[in-house]
């Protein structure tokens, strides 16, 4: 907690970041459970079917009987596995992808725009998103299966690979705001938005999002075609639900990240803060679905090649023209902290 | 269409008639017969491989007979087991049967796994149904059978039905035999290395026969030395019915649905090359109608087959999408396809001299309907993955093979054509009147994963051209021969009128036809590639011995060629590109 509420009691900060965090985690529980059916729907629209509709009016129960059945549903956890970490790995992935949560700036007000209006934003994001890749790698390996290792091992790699380019295309803005606060960010914003004057790094950034969460065409991990189901083959039940939720609310995290330091963040004519942020995170959500419906998957060593010969060597330079922008154009960003 | 009072002229009035009454009818479908002594088989291959004037690239066929309990043998030998061997030279379409006898006491042959590549797998099938060992064999153990296997299923004193064996009993003993793969060959090496030339250590992993990436129950076990493929051995036979050995407890009628099963996405193009054998060996004229309806079902089916597998390379290549859209397609035409032949994947439609029915009347109406929006549909899937960079960059330059080398591994269909060929069984030797139709026979020179989608792509726009011409070159007449000793009988009602077709419907369907004594050789272009079905008759009821040469297994075959040193990823797709299906290759 900083800033503004530093001088009341303790007591008092504790509350209200209980409030806002049981707030904020009890909409992304309930959300992400329809935010599979909107995937399952929105496929299913692209894909010329009607998609779920049995569960209630036009499948609109789908996720409650998705989640009754997971949690109803036997945990086998087979002989073979390295029990700590097997029961561990699920757990990471979810509480770093919902941790990340708490950065993310929803309105202008310093205390109710953010669970933790944090100076150092951008960095405890990509610091929990590595943290996240420990979850992969633990599963594949501990799992103890031929095919689990591979999908972790290819999890590892690109995980690893496409965080380096996801940062320095981060870094770029967070030069151009001159702050690691994502409401500041947002702030800086206000003339224009990043991505007018970042279009090559949202680009970039938008790809690794992609890589990092592990969707198609970045899919490697799981990849079902190949792998069975990668590093989750040996899950079931509710360990294997929480491997999909964290999925999920890694990518509605990252089109969070990419709402706040690209497009603007809360900023909006008429509609308040909030209602702003979810309509952007939504307009991203549905262009992740769209891309999964429509692209192959990349082969693992072109994979390689696109992040360390290509997105690397474009964040960079993307660095240097930002670099070079913000010191001949002080005043490029009228709102950046100097 | 009335049989009654108006039966064309009765065979047995011809002039060739003495294989009606009981003699040896001769070899059909091929051009020549040939014996040859084991001994001096290699060698005679090889000079026919290589022959100057007339070459024979092709081991098109390898298998074997038993003959111990064939009446009236044609040959007066008394030797038990016959291999024969079918070479090809696809260009000219000539064929050649060579017949080697094996000799009783040691039941064994030189292996021509020297001579062509793709001997390999056909010996060691001739190896498990008949138990014929072959001297020089690198690899010689079951292939479609289970290791533990009693008895050899070919061979006439083996059981035909598992109602007439003791109940199998599986112990533990037997469920080892992956261990086999660590120790087998004939140098004593382990096959499955565990550890790299260079000293490193590989994962050997078993992909299948349970796995979303394999169509069915095929098996690879892999080496992998990270996630590069060193050894890639398939593992065949969990979907093996013995659609061979059924054959012979069928009448040549009633074998025609087990066709339809053996590639079952081909539809009709499976029942073709068995109804056109018995044809033949029966002399029996197909009328126009039939012909023309033959190939328009065929070209249906060879679009339906594309379909299935162009989604499914989509999907294994990662693209979840194009699957919906084909199968989209494949539904209509199922539906069109229920309409002429009341069934979807399984018509069993064609009968010997002819259909089973007439063209349903408006027959017309709904194709018409399909192909008005079918290049759209195939615009549309060009558009969505053939063209897309993710989809080329997995696909090109993935599984490359030259058509030498696909001649030598006896691969047909579109996956040569993908190698710059422009060999198709439709132009070289037109069989049921494909010479009516204007089409060409697509072709693409890069030898990849992507020319054989391109190839297939193509095909299917020119079978749309095919049926397009069906549907207004469609001649009236008959729909199956009035030939009725031999081909289907008619309706009952109209057989009551006369003696002649009353007595032929009685005895073709109490007793089923008795085709005359022969052997005959069926080729058609398959959707995936050259179907040919040998139909050996002694004059009896059932065909004596039926051969099923698959272009899957001949496919599947090529598959560590097409993998070793490549990545995973790479393996799906060339399991997905190649078209098989297990049915298909294990028969």
């Amino acid at each position: 907690m900083t800033g503004a509420l530093s001088n009341e009691p303790l007591w008092y900060q504790l509350l209200i970041a209980v409030i806002k965090a049981s707030v904020l985690m009890g909409a992304l529980l309930g959300v992400t459970g329809w935010l599979v059916l909107a995937e399952r729907k929105i496929i299913a629209w692209l894909q010329g079917r009607p998609g779920p509709n049995r569960a209630g009016p036009m499948g609109l129960f789908q996720p409650v009987a998705d989640v009754l059945k997971l949690l109803t549903k036997e945990e086998s956890i087979p002989p073979f596995v390295n029990k700590i970490l097997f029961i561990a790995a699920p757990a990471i992935i979810t509480i770093t992808a919902m941790v990340s949560y708490a950065i993310i700036p929803w309105g202008p007000n310093p205390v109710w725009g953010a669970i933790s209006n944090l100076n150092l934003g951008v960095l405890l994001f990509l610091a929990l998103s590595s943290l996240g890749v420990y979850s992969i790698v633990l599963a594949g390996w501990s799992s103890n299966s031929k095919y689990a290792v591979l999908g972790g091992l290819r999890a590892t790699a690109q995980m690893i690979s496409y965080e380096l380019s996801l940062s320095m295309a981060l870094l770029a803005a967070v030069m151009m705001a001159g702050t690691l606060n994502f409401q500041l960010i947002v702030e800086a914003q206000r003339p224009f938005w990043f991505i007018l004057l970042q279009p090559l790094g949202f680009f970039i950034f938008f790809v690794s999002a992609i890589a990092e969460s592990r969707r198609t065409p970045f899919d490697l991990p799981e990849a079902e075609n190949e792998l069975v189901a990668g590093f989750h083959t040996e899950y079931s039940a509710m360990k294997f639900a929480l491997f999909f939720l964290g999925e999920y609310m890694g990518v509605i995290l990252l089109s969070g990240i990419m709402a706040t330091v690209y497009l603007g963040g809360y900023q909006g004519p008429i509609l308040p803060g909030p209602v702003w942020m979810i309509l952007k995170i939504a307009v991203l959500f549905f262009v992740f679905v769209w891309i999964r419906a429509t692209y192959p998957r990349f082969r693992y060593d072109h994979l390689m090649q696109i992040g360390w010969k290509w997105l690397i060597p474009l964040a960079v330079l993307n660095l240097i023209i930002t670099a070079v922008l913000c010191l001949t154009f002080p005043n490029l960003v009228p709102n950046a902290i100097h | 269409m009335k049989f009654s009072r108006n039966v064309a002229k009765p065979l047995w009035e011809s002039k060739d008639n003495e294989h009606l009454k009981g003699g040896f009818s001769g070899y059909h479908g091929v051009a020549e017969v040939r014996t040859i002594a084991a001994d001096k088989l290699v060698d005679e291959l090889q000079a026919l491989k290589t022959d100057a004037e007339r070459p024979f690239p092709v081991l098109f066929d390898l298998t074997a007979i038993d003959e111990s309990q064939m009446v009236n043998r044609p040959d007066k030998a008394t030797h038990r087991f016959t291999a024969q061997y079918t070479v090809w030279n696809p260009s000219k379409d000539d064929r050649i049967l060579i017949k080697v006898p094996v000799d009783d006491e040691t039941l064994k042959l030189p292996t021509v796994e020297g001579v062509y590549k793709n001997a390999n797998w056909y010996e060691r099938e001739v190896y498990d149904m008949f138990g014929i060992s072959f001297e020089g064999h690198p690899y010689l153990r079951r292939i479609l059978m289970p290791e533990w296997w009693e008895g050899f299923p070919l061979r006439k004193d083996h059981a035909n039905r598992a109602t007439e064996m003791a109940p199998l009993v599986v112990t533990p003993n037997m469920l080892e035999d992956f261990e086999g793969y660590e120790n087998f060959n004939a140098s004593g090496d382990s096959v499955m290395r565990r550890v790299s030339d260079t000293g490193e250590e590989l994962m050997v992993i078993n992909l299948g026969p349970n796995h979303p990436g394999t169509h069915g129950v095929l098996r690879v076990v892999l080496t992998l030395n990270g996630e590069y493929m060193e050894k890639v051995l398939p593992v065949i036979g969990y979907h093996h019915r013995g659609a061979e050995k059924m054959a012979e407890r069928q009448t040549f009628h009633t074998y025609i649905p087990y066709c339809d099963r053996v590639d079952y996405l081909g539809g009709t193009n499976n029942e073709m090359p068995y109804v056109m054998a018995c044809e033949k060996l029966a002399g029996v004229e197909v009328p126009a109608r039939a012909q023309m309806a033959r190939v328009l079902l065929a070209e249906l089916y060879r679009i339906c087959n594309h379909l299935v597998w162009l989604g499914t390379l989509g999907h294994d290549v990662g693209a979840m999408t194009p699957v919906f859209y084909t199968f989209r397609e494949r539904e209509h035409l199922f539906k069109i396809s229920e309409m002429i032949t009341g069934g979807r994947m399984h018509p069993n439609f064609l009968r010997i001299g002819g259909m089973s029915m007439d063209l349903p009347p408006g027959w017309r109406e709904p194709l018409k309907f399909f192909l008005k929006d079918f290049d759209k549909a195939l615009t549309e899937y060009d558009q969505l993955l053939i063209q897309n960079p993710i989809f080329k960059s997995r696909t090109k330059q993935v599984g490359v093979m030259s058509e030498e080398e696909c001649l030598e591994w006896g691969v047909t269909g579109p996956n040569l054509r993908g190698s710059g060929s422009k060999l198709d069984l439709r132009k070289t030797n037109p069989y049921s009147g494909y010479e009516q139709f204007e089409f060409d026979i697509p072709s693409d020179t890069g030898g990849d994963c992507w020319s054989r989608a391109m190839v297939r792509h193509a095909e299917m726009e020119q079978s749309a051209r095919i049926i397009r011409q069906c549907i207004d070159l469609m001649p009236e007449g008959d729909y199956i021969s009035r030939d009725n000793r031999y081909a289907f009988p008619p309706k009952k009602a109209e057989t009551m009128m006369d003696i002649e077709t009353l007595i032929n419907h009685f005895l073709a369907v109490g007793w089923g036809l008795d085709l005359p004594a022969g052997e005959s050789l069926g080729m058609v272009e398959g959707p995936k590639g050259v179907i040919g079905y040998h139909v050996v008759s002694d004059g009896r009821t059932s065909p004596y011995r039926l051969r099923v040469r698959a272009p899957s297994f001949a496919h599947m075959q090529t598959l560590p060629a097409l993998s070793e040193g490549h990545l995973l990823s790479d393996l799906l797709a060339n399991i997905a590109a190649m078209d098989f299906v297990l049915a298909d290759i294990d028969r």
